[in-house]
């Protein structure tokens, strides 16, 4: 029951409130949707934390991903010895540069009176959720291994069931206190998601790209005007 | 042709006494807020000096503005690729302590503190951590301190004068300086604009004034590093960034922005010009040596005909039109060429410009000893205590030539007036100033009544917005008939 309380009822839960709070905030409330950056206040103790612990932690993202949409091909990869240890090799190191990243932070929260100043309670929920969950995800790696092929084989059917509206918790009951930790942890961050700082992952400016560098805003119809005296 | 308006505006340097009237009027109506206090939309700043944020103009450092890259041009420190790589933190942003950081002090100490043997002081306060502080840097902290060491000799427009001119600017007697004014340059080809990732930053179509959409703005701070002036600020506190809006609430209701409304010596001029936006990407891609023509050749003569055609295609209203006839600005600018923009060599078309400053008129001093009595005391350029150089590296992008016919032109005036009113330098010899640079009297009698007499009216030309045509452009006028008038939002019904 409790099992099915943690990882069935609350990751429904987590999604629901990531959804719809998220829109409500975005169609309301936009111009809480930010980053909060904190560089202009304090510059060089952020690159150290805020570089690695990002491209660390999106590497690590992308991981979790790929084993979630393409197990089978994940566990051929790691079918051959060598090739199990290069993922693993790889995985672990930016989950190392993630944890790194996340406790230089965390030190740079703390130690500096300024950013003290811009750190709110949910910040300090945000971090201390983050940390636990990237330094169970650490733990996990090096305690139980081989992750890469038991997270294909043993955990991917759980998630999957999850999204698929067919959930089994029975792939999770079993599994070790530090795996549970790590999955209900991973849930909390998106249930609590669209309450912090973290919707800046909600919109990532991608249309940058695409976009042309000027803007204009007229505040009339200018092509209609255009097309009527051509 | 795509003609559209811009509202712009010219500072007279000659006329700024330096009294900081600007950028208190600014700082009580916009910036007196959390997270704000550090910024000064309107600044004003002693030149030679480093200025705010210190030594802004040294883009090795600053990495702001555009720079010509083959046939086109790409942001010096931002972009797209630029962007991403450095999202997760911008090598390239400034950080508080190159403004200043901000304090009050403990006023109440004065009345609180107990009866003891000294008196009771207002100690300073950071207003960044509520600690005492001992205050190092505020926002005009170079102010009047021409020739010193920290200040003046960093000021990055030495680049071009050799080590004996330098040296000979901070000897006391040699001493000068002027006051650089400063507020957002509402530019053609915003460099603030195009660095923004989230696209929160846009130019108002019907006007030109560029502004930040705090609902859009996500704080990723491109915009600061892009801005080569350093006129986009971050607020720490809400996490968005900030900018002069040119009061345009005052504008829409015909009145002057505040800062230029408050303007002591009368130096600022406002109004509407026409330009081709066409041609922006090709001016701005420009040769450095050309930057400066072209960004008054693209300003065009709403006189002419064919611009009224265009400007009407657009939409452009009848009485901007007619406002922008009257323009001091494009007087200034286009007709008598008198204003230059600051640094055309940051490629963003900046649309505020500046009457360099004529003054101080030199008196030579030989051999340490102070001389004003040389026949060219009142007359000559070449002797100007300021080098044309650094004049030239502050408004032509180097070019001392163009420096110099301006500088020429505003002492033909000179003599003109004094002509007029002393009467002792013989209509010859004013005849001969004013052919040379192509002055007509009738020229020189406009120049010296809008520089000097110029009435409220005649320095803010300030058009109707017409919003209210606008709203009939967007909707048809019946839509809003019966309506509360409060958006869609909110709709006006029978309370709960």
């Amino acid at each position: 029951m409790k099992n099915y309380l943690l990882f069935v009822v609350f990751p429904y839960v987590a999604i629901a409130l990531e959804v719809v709070v998220s829109l409500w905030r975005y169609i309301f409330r936009r111009h809480e949707f930010t980053s909060l950056s904190s560089e202009f206040l304090e510059s060089k103790k952020l690159f150290w934390g805020s570089v690695p612990w990002h491209y660390g932690i999106l590497a690590v993202l992308l991981g979790h991903l790929i084993g979630l949409l393409f197990p089978r091909e994940v566990l051929l990869w790691n079918s051959v010895p060598i090739r199990l240890l290069i993922l693993e090799v790889t995985g672990l190191t930016f989950g190392l540069m993630a944890l790194v990243g996340i406790v230089l932070l965390i030190a740079r929260r703390i130690s500096d009176p300024r950013i003290r100043q811009v750190t709110s309670k949910v910040d300090v929920l945000v971090l201390a959720v983050l940390l636990v969950q990237v330094a169970s995800g650490v733990a996990v790696a090096i305690g139980y291994r081989w992750g890469s092929s038991w997270y294909a084989s043993a955990l991917v059917p759980y998630l999957r069931g999850l999204f698929t509206f067919n959930p089994n918790v029975e792939f999770i009951a079993g599994m070790p206190t530090l795996v549970k930790v790590h999955v209900f942890t991973a849930f909390l961050i998106v249930a609590i998601l669209p309450f912090t700082r973290l919707i800046h992952f909600l919109v990532v400016p991608v249309s940058y790209l695409w976009r042309s560098y000027q803007i204009v805003v007229w505040n009339y119809d200018r092509k209609k005007i255009r097309r009527a005296s051509n | 042709m795509d003609v559209r308006a811009q509202v712009s505006v010219v500072f007279h340097l000659d006329k700024c006494i330096g009294c900081h009237t600007c950028s208190i009027a600014c700082k009580n109506v916009w910036t007196d807020r959390k997270g704000a206090e550090y910024m000064w939309w309107n600044n004003v700043e002693t030149k030679p000096g480093t200025g705010y944020p210190t030594a802004w103009e040294n883009q090795e450092d600053y990495k702001g503005g555009w720079v010509k890259k083959g046939n086109s041009i790409e942001l010096k420190g931002a972009g797209k690729l630029r962007a991403f790589k450095n999202i997760f933190h911008n090598p390239n942003l400034p950080t508080i302590d190159d403004y200043y950081e901000p304090w009050t002090y403990r006023y109440e100490d004065l009345f609180n503190s107990p009866e003891g043997d000294t008196q009771p002081v207002a100690r300073p306060v950071s207003l960044l951590t509520g600690k005492f502080m001992e205050i190092k840097a505020g926002p005009n902290w170079d102010d009047d301190l021409s020739g010193s060491p920290d200040y003046a000799r960093k000021d990055p427009n030495f680049k071009n004068l050799s080590q004996a001119e330098q040296e000979a600017l901070f000897q006391v007697e040699k001493l000068v300086m002027f006051y650089l004014p400063r507020i957002c340059n509402h530019c053609l080809n915003p460099a603030c604009l195009a660095a923004c990732p989230s696209g929160a930053i846009y130019k108002r179509g019907e006007d030109g004034v560029v502004l930040i959409n705090q609902k859009k703005c996500r704080a990723w701070r491109m915009c600061v590093t892009a801005c080569p002036y350093k006129k986009t600020y971050y607020n720490w506190s809400t996490g968005k960034s900030e900018k002069c809006i040119l009061c345009y609430p005052r504008l829409e209701t015909g009145q002057a922005p505040a800062c230029m409304h408050s303007c002591v010596g009368r130096i600022r001029y406002l109004g509407m010009m026409l330009y081709d936006a066409d041609l922006i990407h090709q001016f701005a891609s420009a040769d450095e040596s050309k930057l400066l023509d072209l960004s008054r050749e693209i300003i065009l003569d709403p006189r002419d005909p064919k611009v009224i055609e265009e400007a009407r295609k657009n939409g452009i209203h009848d009485s901007v039109i007619e406002y922008a006839q009257r323009s001091p600005v494009y007087r200034f600018v286009k007709e008598w060429g008198l204003a230059l923009p600051l640094h055309p060599e940051y490629r963003t078309l900046p649309m505020l410009f500046y009457v360099p400053p004529l003054l101080p008129i030199m008196g030579m001093s030989e051999e340490g000893v102070y001389e004003s009595l040389t026949e060219g005391l009142f007359t000559d350029i070449e002797q100007a205590r300021l080098p044309i150089q650094y004049l030239a590296s502050l408004f032509t992008a180097g070019n001392e030539g163009q420096i110099r016919e301006v500088l020429k032109k505003m002492m033909a005036v000179r003599l003109y007036r004094r002509e007029e009113t002393v009467g002792d330098l013989g209509a010859e010899a004013v005849q001969k100033a004013l052919k040379e640079t192509g002055t007509s009297r009738e020229q020189a009698e406009a120049i010296y009544r809008l520089t000097s007499l110029a009435n409220f009216e005649e320095r803010f030309v300030i058009p109707p917005s017409h919003r209210e045509e606008a709203i009939v452009m967007l909707d048809t006028e019946f839509e809003k008939k019966g309506t509360g008038g409060f958006g869609f939002r909110m709709a006006v019904g029978r309370g709960l």
